[in-house]
């Protein structure tokens, strides 16, 4: 089926929408399969790679090997029931996923988080952007053949992980707020650990980029790799700091603020040639940003409840919402639809690593393979998030 | 249980006129917010380009579009095109197996210009096709994909509409109401294990 061929967008004039089928291959061809059980794929993802000796031709990702069916199991669950397992799809982010999904059946609820609770969750959401860019540094820099920053990021992950750890009793999948506001008051000396984080991870930062930043190697390896145009980001539905590498000062904490994000004063890093070495650079600022949120959340701290008062059963009205937050890789919504019982007649996860990794195709052609393993590493997904 | 009215909370986008849900009529049984009229510029041009074939309302500040069928591809066109929504955000499917049109398939869209956000609704009858909207948004094709899979919904014209999460010999579409959820287990384990389930 290729009708409609000469009906692309304008602003897409190259974009080749097919994969390559032809009934032969060149000599000079080859076909072989990355994954799906390969180190550099960051989990299960199948990559089949169209060769010219070591030059893409093209790829087609085979995904859902994570598959858990995450849509069908909400809707035989109750609201509350199914909180614990958004946890699972972006699992080195769940905090964001739990806050995206409390936040969406709130504002179906139609009730808001006292503030008190918004200042704990935009703490633990930042400090989890933190983890989760973290991890991804460690990741790919090992995937490009820099051991030594693995090392260092894990090292000061660990202090994160402590802190949600003391928080709510879990380290990777957290649960850390309930519909209505948070379960749990923060403990004793919580914010003095987090303030003491921020001196302690902060030069750390400045470390990992003296490692990388101005590493010959480094620059070799990403430099003008995997580049993908503000105009091609914006129509493959990419987003997160993909897109904003890309030059599109676009975020929604900023765009449409949610929980309390519109009291504090950060800013959106942006780069400007789309390539895998911005995309680094576009990171390693946002981890600066989240230290300067946390920093004002935590020094502005309010009293008072934790928990909006919602009713034990949840029940919404009849109707649908959709909610999206800025998770750590992208755009992260929920739509879901009420049909007034009170489990959730639909629940819909749109996630950002399943969207950015379609932009994979466009990103490595031309490329060598080798390559293809930085592009993965840049693009940030998580498998269980890409395949719910 | 009785809910309080709390003022909603808007999304600071929307240049819908009305984004507070009005009281119930009936005291007696205390609903919820219902859905408001939406009117702005662009809904009063599609209104009179189109006339009944759509129907604009806003449910707790936010917009939506209920489209017929034969609008589609359009009125999404359109959408992009004249009003700048040129981020197709996400397209998804429900299922109502009561309904004579059993589906509704949904668009989300978002424009960077305007920072603003609305929906996009049809309902289609089982069986029923729609036209693709990837040479509209790239970034439909994946999306068009899984609602495939996990709906049977066909798009035409769509490059390679084939299944993405599942795997190729896959019976059934999991996300119609009618796909019961221990079906395929059961099955598995009389094939693979010559035993009933013990589910």
């Amino acid at each position: 089926m290729n009708a409609q061929k000469t009906d692309q967008p304008d602003i897409l004039p190259n974009l080749d929408l097919e994969t390559p089928e032809r009934p032969y291959l060149d000599s000079n061809e080859l076909i072989i399969n990355m994954g799906p059980q390969h180190p550099a794929t960051h989990g299960v993802l199948r990559v089949i790679l169209r060769l010219d000796g070591e030059k893409v031709l093209g790829t087609e990702c085979v995904i859902g090997y994570l598959h858990r069916g995450v849509e069908k199991i909400a809707e035989n669950r109750t609201y509350t029931m199914f909180n614990p397992y958004v946890d699972r799809m972006d699992y080195v982010a769940a905090v964001s996923n739990g806050l995206g999904y409390c936040q969406a059946v709130e504002k179906l609820l139609n009730v808001e988080a006292p503030p008190r609770a918004n200042y704990i969750r935009v703490i633990l959401t930042e400090l989890n952007r933190i983890a989760s860019h973290q991890l991804w540094l460690g990741t790919h820099a090992l995937d490009i053949g820099a051991m030594t920053p693995l090392f260092y990021t894990f090292r000061d992950r660990e202090e994160i992980l402590k802190i949600f750890e003391k928080y709510c009793g879990a380290r990777l999948t957290t649960h850390a707020f309930r519909i209505g506001g948070c379960l749990y008051e923060t403990y004793a000396g919580f914010e003095k650990e987090v303030k003491n984080f921020l001196t302690f991870v902060a030069p750390n930062i400045d470390k990992y980029e003296e490692l990388l930043t101005t590493n010959r190697i480094w620059l070799e390896r990403t430099k003008n790799v995997g580049v993908i145009s503000a105009a091609d980001a914006i129509a493959l539905g990419v987003t997160g700091p993909v897109l904003r590498a890309s030059g599109v000062k676009w975020d929604i904490r900023k765009a449409q603020p949610y929980a309390n994000y519109s009291e504090f004063d950060f800013e959106i890093p942006t780069g400007q040639n789309g390539d895998t070495y911005d995309r680094y650079l576009v990171r390693m600022a946002e981890m600066r940003q989240s230290l300067r949120i946390i920093e004002q959340a935590v020094n502005g701290m309010p009293e008072g409840p934790i928990m909006a008062k919602v009713p034990k059963v949840i029940k919404p009205a009849v109707g649908e919402i959709y909610h999206s937050i800025e998770a750590p890789k992208g755009e992260l919504g929920y739509f879901i639809v009420s049909d007034g019982s009170t489990q959730p007649y639909r629940v819909r996860v749109r996630p950002p690593s399943f969207l950015n990794l379609q932009a994979l195709d466009i990103m490595v052609r031309g490329l060598l393979v080798a390559d293809v393993v930085a592009v993965i590493g840049t693009l940030d997904i998580v498998l269980g998030e890409v395949d719910r | 249980m009785t809910e309080e009215p709390k003022s909603p909370v808007s999304p600071p986008a929307a240049d819908a006129a009305a984004t507070a849900p009005p009281k119930p009529a009936a005291p007696a049984k205390p609903a919820g917010p219902v859905p408001v009229p939406w009117s702005s510029p662009m809904v009063e041009k599609y209104k009179r380009q189109y006339g009944s074939g759509l129907e604009a309302q806003s449910y707790l500040g936010q917009n939506y579009l209920t489209v017929d069928r034969s609008l589609i591809p359009d009125i999404l066109r359109l959408l992009r095109d004249d009003d700048q929504f040129d981020y197709c955000v996400d397209i998804t499917a429900a299922h109502y197996p009561k309904r004579e049109k059993q589906f509704d398939v949904i668009w989300i869209l978002y424009s960077f210009a305007n920072n603003e956000r609305m929906r996009v609704k049809a309902q289609i009858a089982d069986g029923e096709t729609l036209p693709s909207s990837v040479p509209i948004w790239v970034t439909a094709n994946w999306l068009e994909r899984e609602v495939y899979d996990m709906f049977g919904i066909k798009f035409d014209g769509h490059p390679d509409l084939k299944r993405i999460l599942l795997p190729d010999g896959w019976k059934g579409h999991p996300l119609r109401k009618d796909y019961g959820i221990l079906q395929q287990d059961q099955e598995w384990v009389q094939i693979n294990l010559g035993i009933e389930s013990g589910q």
